[in-house]
């Protein structure tokens, strides 16, 4: 098969040697699980259940909200202990929500499991789509995209071809390696569903050619009604092969285009354990509650992958591994290029904890003196985005957003290549997340402020639409107040006058009359009535008004 | 357990400044010792001085900008001008020569523009054209390659020549100094003789003279390291020596009377050493792949325009300098084609996914 070449990357050392030295070792259940209600790229799932409430193992606690979301479950049976903050795995290291399971170690599924779907070849799209977006699945090499949104293509979009992403680019990671050898059958079952589901025409299932022991292991057992369509491919280990748009144009020379997304050519690219996951729900019923994680590094005494529950601390991993060597001083969660330095062990294995790497001051010394950019433009020689990741770095310092964009800052994929190999420390990938980050505050910032102004502009308008039309009324009235005294009430309200007078007048003659005669009093009523009623009518408007 | 936390990549930097000038010294020193082979201990003497007079400048300066001065002086950027520096002049100038000519360098061309990194023009070609026009004789004194036997002067009466500017008792300048290839063929060419008649002389090797060949070599051994660390691209160097060779080609074509080959004017002078010790200059260059190109020839062809039309006998120094000034503007209009976008055109997408 013909194989491509995406600009620059890094020929990085393996390193995965000692963590697959030994099987899988499927981990028990710790007594106390922290699940984050946020472990997906998207909204956070909102709890569904309540402290105090005994769940059963794969029940769903968290209900997703929202497109671009997944259901949280219970990884093991036990009561709800808390819903609260806890520290997550999250650069930031910063809080956020979790339900926290207090195990009763029977890990019992109760009757809340899905049913298994041995037939899933029966199911329609909607229905499979549906379970796995029930089983709450997420690309498990690392990004956590649900994955139910992208076997969902839209209208019109054919997927003609699903890419197996088994490139396990960075350094020490070999989570998918290890699933590769030890469960090779699943991850079949789990694209012929999904080949199923998106009626695709061929499927391309890239493994690294660092990873033979895999690729031998999947030719022998690739199943014979699959050959036809099903195609191993070896490629070359560079990373970041295993970012989506690099290996889709290692594998079939196109370029997913910039701010588009890879079923915009015809293709979607799945992770080997998003596979598993996926047979896993649809044929066992069994959701996302587990998953493999790779324990590695110098900074750990025995590197190894095991299998773990989601919520299970890092700490229990690490102890796994037979615990931390003695001068270990970071921990980093995913692999050395784009994982993230955590502060603490004792926040939980989450759906995207592919790896959890720990390192001594000598593997990972403290970054030397920053020193000013040499322009030598090696940054743009290894970028696979073909930026110019230099000049990205001056604008972000400039803030200078508007350029960056122009300089195609989104189209970075943050694999770190350029700070790799930046001779001045530059940490050139903090600088595009800021501006990133720079950009989306003010973009949200614009909206709000385009929503505060709109509202506004829009009150406005009705203020002065009201007091317009008030201004128009009260013209009106005026203009009729006053056409009846000019025209025909002018005249004959001074004759009225005159004539109220005169009957005054008259009266007080007849009322002294009277009294001479010792009569009644007199009728003053009629003057009175002529005076209040324009004032009546002037108030009038006042009454209607709706303020 | 509590852990240090820092930002990716969690992995030992592959390069470091340091490291890079480093190889870049590295490379320098077989040229350096062919140019000791062939014109004495004087190269030698200049590059001691240069160095240190550019690490003393460059002290300085950072210590009166109020930087880490230890770290400053680690990234040796000051000890690759100050070594180029002193290749560039002839090895018998006197020592104020290189002092004024460094402090330019440094103090000027390179802190006053913001120190490294900051600098628009190659702070050693700026001190070498500044001593260049203001010193003409000083600069001319080239010692004939050692291949002749009136030359050699020791150690000792090199370092006294250096120092004080003249040479001893029983030495003249004219019989230790000679035209360059370059003078000789310049001065043969405006005196209308031929190319022919200007190379048939016994000083001149197959390409220039024996010993200019021989060091533009070693130059050339350094050039290659340099690429095979990738610590340089090919497209400067390359464009460079295209840049010279191709007109010079044409116009040897038209009239080889008149014309020195290409062969000559590559192995003449600072061209295999501007190509690949001078303008690829990270900081001064431009940095795209095509930008560099066009940088590299630009700079090929003027070395050949100046020397050709031009009223010195070699150019890279100026061309480098004039292409300097262009290679923001190359930088611009040569940006790289995105990933997946077209060349030049709006993103398909609205790059916000």
């Amino acid at each position: 098969m013909q194989l491509h070449r995406f600009h620059g990357g890094l020929k990085l050392p393996d390193e995965t040697a000692a963590s697959t030295a030994d099987p899988v070792l499927v981990m028990g259940v710790p007594s106390r699980l922290t699940v984050p209600l946020g472990q997906h790229i998207g909204e956070a799932a909102e709890p569904c259940v309540q402290v105090g409430d005994r769940v059963t193992k794969g029940q769903r606690i968290g209900q997703s909200k929202g497109y671009i979301a997944a259901h949280v479950h219970a990884p093991t049976s036990g009561q709800v202990v808390a819903i609260d903050h806890y520290p997550v795995p999250h650069p930031s290291g910063l809080s956020a929500p979790c339900v926290v399971i207090q195990a009763d170690g029977r890990d019992d599924w109760g009757d809340t499991r899905m049913e298994p779907w041995l037939d899933w070849d029966t199911r329609d799209r909607r229905q499979l789509r549906q379970r796995v977006r029930d089983g709450g699945i997420v690309g498990l090499g690392g990004a956590a995209f649900p994955t139910a949104v992208k076997l969902n293509p839209r209208a019109g979009q054919r997927i003609h071809t699903l890419i197996v992403n088994g490139a396990e680019c960075e350094p020490y990671i070999s989570a998918d390696d290890m699933l590769l050898r030890s469960a090779p059958e699943a991850v079949f079952e789990g694209i012929r569903i999904v080949a199923h589901l998106l009626q695709v025409d061929r499927v391309l299932f890239a493994v690294e050619d660092n990873m033979p022991e895999a690729m031998r292991i999947l030719t022998e057992t690739l199943p014979d009604e699959l050959r036809d369509w099903v195609r191993l491919v070896s490629i070359p280990a560079i990373y970041p092969t295993g970012g989506e748009r690099q290996l889709i144009k290692v594998l079939t020379g196109q370029e997913v285009p910039s701010g588009g997304l890879p079923a915009d050519i015809g293709v979607v690219c799945h992770n080997p354990g998003t596979f598993r996951a996926i047979c896993d729900v649809v044929i066992q019923g069994r959701p996302l509650v587990s998953r493999i994680v790779t324990v590695t590094g110098p900074g750990v005494r025995h590197p190894r992958n095991v299998h773990a529950l989601i919520g299970t601390p890092f700490a229990d991993v690490i102890a796994a591994a037979g615990g931390y060597a003695d001068d270990v001083d970071r921990l980093v969660m995913g692999g050395p290029m784009m994982g993230f330095a955590v502060h603490d062990d004792a926040i939980p294995v989450i759906k995207a904890t592919n790896c959890l790497l720990a390192t001594r001051p000598q593997d990972t010394p403290p970054p030397g003196p920053l020193m000013p950019c040499i322009r030598c433009g090696e940054c743009a020689a290894v970028c696979p985005a073909q930026l110019l990741p230099q000049q990205l770095y001056w604008q972000a310092r400039a803030k200078d957003f508007d350029a960056i964009q122009d300089y195609g800052l989104f189209d970075c994929i943050e694999c770190g290549c350029c700070a790799h190999v930046c001779p001045s420390n530059i940490p050139l990938v903090q600088y595009y997340r800021y501006a990133k980050n720079e950009i989306w505050a003010r973009e949200k910032e614009r909206q709000k402020s385009d929503i505060a102004r709109d509202r506004y502009e829009f009150r406005q308008e009705r203020i002065e639409r009201e007091e317009r039309e008030k201004a128009e009324r009260l013209a009106r009235k005026k203009a009729a107040v006053k056409k009846k005294p000019e025209e025909s009430q002018g005249d004959s309200d001074k004759q009225a006058a005159i004539q109220a007078a005169l009957e005054r007048a008259r009266a007080k003659k007849a009322a002294r009359a009277a009294e001479k005669q010792g009569g009644k009093s007199a009728e003053s009523t009629p003057s009175g009535d002529a005076d209040s009623n324009p004032a009546s009518d002037t108030d009038a408007p006042r009454d209607g008004d709706p303020r | 357990m509590r852990f240090r936390t820092e930002s990716s990549p969690h992995i030992i930097p592959a390069h470091s400044v340091g490291g890079v000038m480093q190889q870049v010294l590295l490379a320098l020193v077989p040229g350096t010792l062919a140019m000791t082979w062939f014109f004495g201990w004087g190269v030698l003497v200049n590059v001691l001085l240069g160095v240190l007079f550019a690490v003393a400048f460059e002290a300085a300066m950072v210590a009166a900008r109020k930087r880490p001065v230890m770290a400053t002086l680690a990234d040796n950027s000051a000890l690759v001008t100050g070594w180029l520096f002193a290749l560039a002049i002839p090895p018998l100038a006197p020592f104020w020569v290189t002092l004024i000519g460094i402090a330019f360098a440094i103090i000027v061309a390179k802190h006053l523009y913001g120190g490294l990194g900051y600098n628009p023009f190659n702070p050693a070609m700026v001190g070498y054209v500044v001593v260049l026009v203001s010193f003409p004789r000083e600069m001319a004194l080239w010692p004939a390659p050692d291949t002749l036997p009136e030359s050699p002067l020791t150690l000792l009466q090199t370092l006294q020549t250096v120092l004080t500017g003249s040479l001893p008792a029983a030495q003249e300048w004219d019989s230790v100094t000679r035209a360059t290839p370059l003078d000789a063929m310049r001065e043969g060419l405006v005196s209308g003789r031929t190319v022919d008649e200007i190379t048939a002389s016994p000083v001149f090797g197959s390409f220039t003279e024996t010993g200019w060949e021989w060091i533009g070599n070693f130059f050339l051994l350094g050039g290659l390291y340099l690429l095979f660390r990738r610590v340089i691209h090919w497209h400067i160097p390359v464009a460079v020596i295209l840049g010279v060779a191709i007109p010079a080609g044409f116009f040897w074509m038209l009239d080889p009377g008149s014309y020195a080959s290409p062969a000559f004017h590559v192995f003449s002078g600072a061209v295999i050493i501007g190509a690949f010790f001078i303008a690829t200059d990270p900081v001064s260059a431009s940095t795209t792949p095509l930008g560099r190109i066009l940088y590299g020839a630009g700079i090929g062809v003027l070395i050949f325009v100046i020397r050709t039309w031009g009223g010195y006998p070699d150019a890279v120094a100026f061309a480098v300098l004039l292409m300097n000034m262009v290679a923001p503007t190359l930088d611009h209009l040569t940006r790289p084609r995105i990933f997946g976008r077209t060349r030049g055109g709006p993103p398909p997408g609205d790059g916000h996914a």
